[in-house]
């Protein structure tokens, strides 16, 4: 049983992704607008959806189904479900099939599927076929022995077998170079505006073709491919390349998670139409067979009309593993707008009004800190180590107390007033607590908004829960089974995100112990989370270079950004909820306008791995804080207010960013070989700095 | 789109013969070329896959440098069983050897001796993880404090006053941004603006803090108490941020020349000449811009006609060495094409010292000040006038009693020219060392000159003798290998050494401490050997930059053996006695070879003048050069 449900469950985290669009769609249109509602709903929906499956333990996932399936459910959703019916029936889950067929409504549909004989036979087989992908997936080692169907249209969602001989049909491997720089030549010598776009083929077709080469066992071919062209990429796809020099063998192919993934998911362009016609005819002319299959079965060209873009407009938005975002997918409506508290005290900034940065260095760290949080209020700090312990401090005075073991605690009078004084014990006060607990280093902690909870992730798999009141582990969250990079609460609590090597990020309560949701679509590392200020959405980074932002409610990917050169390792809503901010290892910062799911700025200055991004606590300003041992101040209010977004724009999603950086840059402040590791912003808008101090 | 500049990439596998000598380790006796090749692919591609999630760990550790854990992680990851009990912090303590046709690297496991771990003494405990807190900015402004960095790091002063135009301060940059956002906002304009942008000024304002600090330092620096002093003093060559005092101290030292100068105050002089050099030792201020107020008052201090109130009595010639010293190492700093210090200083000694009514004090002075830029300019400027100051000086000696202050400046200049001649003589004329040639050439000088030449030869013959008999010892850290050399350096040869490159000028048996900078060293190197028994055996070589190091090269002062003939100090003598149950240090001094000019320099031997200040300052060296080891960890 619980096999099953685990296949079941990566099952689902296969399908999840590429049906998101239209699901997505679906679920908006449906949606009610509103706006302020929303916070009070929501925990509510969430615990309708588990009790409904209440049992069985995949619910989190399952309910997410037929929220979605609600909707209009298209031919090929309803395949996935009768697919997963057929699963279920079998392995005699009978009560896990009542609800999914009452929920999906698909009684009608599914019988008259049964009813057809060649139609049950065919479902056997989809169901079959089903499962050998899903143990393909989760072994990573595919050994198809028998054929499977090609269940959905390979569209959409093109299946590793089917990738696999769509590999094996090849041509004559000698002749790729040929063709390769044939298509090279005719790119080279197309109009200057054309150039630009067309030039985007050449890195999805070079892999492609080096990927074929390989795994039709042609090595030496491939390396001299490799060796001629390799040279003519982007410099972005240097990591990407540095993978691909290393695998020169079919055996490596299978499994390398990444490739498997580049070629599984299409290769996102986009190209104007009247580019798109020229490459057409130029290879139609020439026959150049090879490289048109190429481009209808491996790439995705999102064709709009208008001018083609230039050169440096392509730029800002490629560099993710997969090519750019599809127009289409950022189309939903994002309901960032949330309710923002005034407060008095609080010291307003601005380009003239710098705030004051305290930095707090961990000293005799020995390059051990991983990660820092603080609490809201700026009380509490607490550090994550590569030694496996979490460390509290006490920012303010106030030292750290356990609450009297429950012995003690018995002969306390209830009834005093300051029982919430007396339950504390004295004896047990210090500047800083350590919590013992993980078997591998902690790189993500965070605390709970109410600073009652801690959380930290670490590289044993797990994500634990402390209380602050005794200063014990509460609960250990098992199921990423890989390392957990990082993890995040919800602005209010109870909620919690987090994401790790398994390429998903997911979303718990702390009062179960299975993820309520998981996000699946990124296609590496899910590196850091966080939760919009609003509580609906969640956004991940990852190494794969892109960021998606995920609706909590039905678990769609809503927006998809891509743009950054390197593994995104920060990320930051604006106060607002409207913004995002974004900070890789690239040293470049970009900016997000969540609603119309556009960048909208780029900024430039650091040399290393942006750690901490934090906006200020009235969004005027940004900090960043890096691995260059810099703190950077940016003016968000400018920024934001630079952007041009006319209808235009907002409709093609051709952004053309202003190269202000050095304008935007209000200060930047150099610690003493300090890396910043964690930036916060008090509540009256003073900036904390946190890093460890570095010797060396 | 192509991208030239960068590397190419290519995939590197490993060389059949290595997995060819791994399965012989495991017993597998003929491996086929075939299998080699395809092992060697397979393995390469897996080392490059656990390489590159290793890399992720590093990353998420916010770390710059791969450890050996990100790779323990990585295998983890793979389902691979980690390496157990390999730790290593830094190198990989991989060997190389070959020999009988075949290339090996293994790793090295030596014998340990249990009483050597028994008697080791405990390391330090390492600290706990602490919390401390400072202003990074306050206001938006960055608050002049140890725990931050300098305002304006060292390069950025250097490029600003050599190149005053090209260089924009960063933080004054964006000041600049910020008032052009506040006045017009007229973005095109500024763009068209930024490439005349003009130098800004800079403020001098000081915080109260800074105020304070400058004060108590100032007073200290000339008061009377000894131990203060030497404190403001360190506190001056090591703080950082002093940049924005440093016109007012500048000034300070100047007023304070001028006025003791006139005043003969022999002492504070001295005082305020030590200021000037913690100035320099500070590494994150560069002086070029002050100069205009430091060099005369060096120069004062150099060859004024009297320093002091009571010349036949007081020290003063002490104070001219010390700096004469100083501007020789302000010279080889600071002097470029465009401003010419040295040329400068050299032209303004010159032509006092070719004056005849040129007081012996001022001569004194100009010839010590020549004799430290180095031996070319000793050369060629001091060695043709030895005939015409002999006559000068036997005037005084010989003559009529004129005065006992002439005859006590006559003799001073006598030793300090034989000092300095000797060295450059003996290293430039050929044998045979002739009295009477030396007289005929040098004249009353030449028969003194002589003698101090023959022992300034002998004692580079002694030294040349002993890097033969060392070297071979130190470029051998194996302790495997067989020591063909003499019983002295076994015994030290079988621990790792540490080896320290250490320019010539190093006071290591020179007679004057606190000197950090002789003109014009030649390539010599000193290799210390330090072993301590029992101690964690730490492969460190240390390599000191020959010009601006002051500090960390004298730290070795106190250790090596200031006395002239043991150019070689062992502690535990003989062989194998490395074992002994006290933690001993042991130093060998090599010098290895182009290395006479700093011994004769030891052969001339001058006295340290023990009552001077500058025994003081080395002593003041010593401790500002144990401080940085003492604790790392913290920031300041």
């Amino acid at each position: 049983m619980w096999e099953c449900c685990k296949a079941l469950f990566n099952f689902l985290k296969d399908t999840g992704l590429e049906h998101t669009p239209g699901k997505k769609m679906a679920a908006v249109q449906d949606a009610p607008m509103e706006l302020d509602a929303e916070k009070e709903t929501k925990p509510e929906i969430l615990s309708d959806g588990t009790s409904n499956l209440s049992g069985n333990t995949a619910s989190g996932t399952l309910s997410s189904t037929p929220l979605t399936a609600g909707g209009a459910p298209k031919q090929e959703d309803q395949q996935t479900l009768i697919a997963v019916l057929q699963f279920l029936r079998r392995n005699k889950l009978t009560e896990s099939v009542e609800i999914l067929r009452r929920e999906a409504c698909l009684e009608d549909q599914e019988d008259s599927q049964t009813l057809d004989g060649s139609g049950g036979g065919k479902d056997g087989g989809d169901a079959h076929s089903l499962l050998s992908r899903v143990s393909i997936a989760s072994a990573a080692a595919p050994q198809s022995t028998l054929t499977p169907i090609p269940v959905k249209s390979e569209y959409d969602q093109p299946d590793v077998s089917v990738v696999l001989s769509a590999y094996s049909q090849q041509g004559d491997p000698s002749l790729y170079q040929v063709y390769y720089s044939s298509l090279k030549n005719f790119i080279e010598s197309v109009l200057d505006c054309h150039r630009a776009e067309l030039s985007q083929l050449f890195y999805p077709l070079f892999v492609h073709m080096y990927l074929e080469l390989v795994y039709n066992n042609h090595e030496n071919k491939a390396k001299v491919f490799f060796e001629k062209f390799s040279g003519d990429q982007e410099c972005y796809y240097q990591d990407d390349l540095r993978i691909l020099c290393g695998l020169t063998k079919k055996e490596h192919l299978k499994g390398n998670e990444a490739l498997l993934d580049f070629r599984t998911s299409r290769f996102v362009l986009r190209i104007s139409r009247d580019s798109y016609q020229l490459l057409k005819r130029h290879l139609q002319e020439r026959h150049n067979n090879q490289i048109w299959n190429i481009i209808q079965e491996h790439l995705y060209i999102d064709i709009f009309d208008g001018m083609p873009r230039s050169k440096s407009q392509i730029d800002s938005m490629s560099g993710s593993f997969a090519g750019e975002t599809r127009r289409e997918v950022n189309k939903a409506k994002v309901r960032y707008i949330m309710y923002m508290k005034e407060s008095t005290k609080r010291i307003r900034l601005g380009p003239e009004n710098l705030p004051s940065i305290c930095f707090y260095s961990f000293l005799n760290a020995y390059q051990g800190l991983t990660a820092v949080d603080f609490t809201d209020d700026s009380s509490l700090l607490a550090g994550g180590f590569a030694d496996s312990t979490v460390r509290v401090w006490s920012a303010t005075p106030k030292k750290l107390r356990k609450v009297k073991s429950a012995t003690e605690l018995n002969l306390i009078d209830k009834e005093s007033d300051d029982v919430l004084e007396r339950i504390m014990d004295e004896k047990t006060a210090s500047e800083s607590k350590n919590l013992y607990g993980h078997s591998g280093p902690v790189y993500g902690v965070s605390f709970s908004p109410d600073r009652n909870y801690l959380l930290s992730s670490s590289e044993d798999g797990t994500v634990r829960l402390w209380s602050l009141q005794t200063f014990t582990c509460l609960v250990g969250y098992k199921g990423h089974n890989y390392p957990v990079w990082d993890t995040h609460f919800s602005p209010f609590g109870y909620y919690f995100v987090s994401g790790g090597h398994d390429r998903v990020a997911r979303l718990w309560a702390t009062d179960h112990y299975q993820p309520l949701r998981i996000f699946a679509g990124h296609l590496a590392d899910v590196t850091c989370t966080r939760f919009h200020p609003n509580s609906n959405y969640v956004v991940t980074g990852s190494t794969d270079r892109t960021i998606r932002l995920w609706d909590v409610l039905n678990g769609n990917c809503v927006r998809f950004f891509t743009g950054h050169k390197g593994p995104i390792h920060s990320l930051a809503f604006s106060p607002n909820g409207k913004f995002l901010a974004s900070g890789s290892t690239d040293g470049r910062v970009l900016l997000w306008d969540i609603g119309h799911g556009l960048m909208i700025g780029e900024l430039k200055g650091h040399t290393d791995t942006i750690y901490a991004l934090k906006f200020s606590r009235d969004g005027e300003i940004l900090a960043s804080g890096s691995m260059d041992n810099t703190v950077r101040l940016w003016d968000s209010m400018k920024a934001f207010d630079d952007m041009e977004t006319d209808d235009f724009t907002a409709a093609t999603g051709h952004i053309h960013l202003p190269d202000n950086s050095q304008e935007l840059l209000l200060g930047m402040y150099h610690s003493k070989s300090t890396p910043v590791t964690h930036l916060h912003f008090t509540r009256r808008n003073l900036l904390l700095a946190a890093g460890a101090y570095n010797s060396q | 789109m192509a991208e030239e500049r960068r590397q190419k990439l290519c995939s590197v596998i490993l060389p059949t013969e290595s997995m060819k000598a791994m399965a012989e380790s495991v017993g597998v006796g003929s491996l086929q070329e075939e299998s080699c090749l395809a092992l060697s692919e397979e393995v390469s591609y897996r080392i490059k896959e656990i390489a590159q999630d290793a890399l992720k760990f590093m990353h998420h550790g916010k770390r710059r440098k791969l450890t050996t854990g990100d790779i323990d992680h990585a295998l983890k990851l793979k389902n691979v069983e980690p390496l157990y009990g390999f730790q290593s912090q830094e190198f990989i303590p991989f060997r190389f050897a070959s020999g009988g046709g075949r290339e090996l690297h293994f790793y090295e496991e030596k014998e340990v001796d249990l009483s050597d771990i028994i008697n080791t003494p405990l390391p330090r405990v390492p600290l706990d993880v602490s919390l401390k807190a400072h202003w990074l900015s306050i206001d938006g402004v960055q608050p002049a404090i140890p725990e931050n960095p300098p305002p304006v790091p060292k390069e950025q002063q250097k490029t600003d006053s050599t190149e005053p135009l090209k260089a924009v301060k960063p933080g004054q940059e964006e000041e600049g941004s910020i008032q052009t956002k506040g006045q017009g906002a007229n973005s095109a304009e500024v763009k068209g603006k930024e490439k005349m942008r003009m130098k800004p000024r800079s403020t001098h304002e000081l915080s109260v803090e800074q105020q304070l600090y400058y004060k108590e330092i100032t007073e200290a620096c000339v008061g009377s108490c000894e131990a203060k002093r030497a404190e403001a003093l360190q506190s001056i060559a090591t703080d950082p941020g002093l940049y924005q005092m440093l016109p007012r101290f500048s000034t300070f030292i100047s007023e304070g020349v001028r006025v003791n100068v006139v005043q003969n105050n022999l002492a504070l002089l001295i005082y305020l000449m030590r200021m000037v050099k913690a100035l320099m030792d500070n590494p994150t201020l560069y002086l070029e811009k002050y100069l205009h107020e430091l060099i005369p008052a060096v120069v004062t201090c150099i060859v004024s006609k009297q320093l002091c109130l009571r010349p036949d009595v007081d020290n003063h010639w002490a104070l001219r060495d010390f700096a004469a010293r100083l501007m020789a190492q302000s010279c080889k700093t600071f002097s470029t094409t465009t401003n010419n210090i040295q040329s400068r200083i050299t032209k303004t000694f010159t032509k006092s010292l070719l004056d005849d009514k040129t007081q012996w004090t001022t001569r004194y002075g100009c010839i010590a000040g020549l004799a430290e830029l180095g031996h070319d300019v000793i050369k060629t400027l001091i060695i043709p006038r030895l005939s015409v100051e002999g006559a000068r000086i036997k005037a005084v000696m010989d003559g009529p009693v004129v005065s006992n202050i002439d005859k006590i400046g006559a003799d001073h200049v006598q030793s300090l020219l034989l000092k300095h001649c000797a060295c450059v003589v003996a290293k430039t004329r050929p044998l045979p060392d002739m009295v009477d040639q030396y007289k005929a050439d040098y004249g009353y000088l030449g028969t003194m000159l002589c003698s101090h030449v023959v022992k300034a030869r002998a004692q580079a013959a002694f030294q040349a003798q002993t890097v033969n008999r060392t070297t071979l010892t130190i470029t051998q850290p194996r302790p495997t290998l067989s020591m063909s050399q003499s019983g002295l350096s076994a015994s030290s040869g079988s621990r790792t050494p540490s080896i320290i490159k250490v320019p010539s000028s190093l006071t290591l048996m020179s007679t004057r401490p606190g000197t950090p900078t002789q003109p014009s060293p030649p390539a010599t190197k000193y290799i210390v050997m330090a072993t301590s028994a029992g101690a964690a055996s730490t492969q460190q070589v240390i390599t000191l930059s020959s010009s601006q190091s002051g500090s960390s090269v004298t730290s070795t002062v106190p250790s090596t053996p200031t006395s002239l003939q043991p150019l070689v100090k062992l502690e535990s003598g003989t062989t194998g006695a490395v074992s002994g149950p006290r933690p001993l240090q042991k130093y060998i001094v090599v010098s290895l070879p182009s290395s006479s000019s700093s011994l004769e320099n030891k052969g001339s031997g001058v006295i340290p003048s023990s009552t001077s200040p500058i025994s003081m300052e080395s002593a003041v060296k010593l401790e500002r050069s144990e401080s940085p080891a003492a604790n790392t960890q913290s920031p300041h």
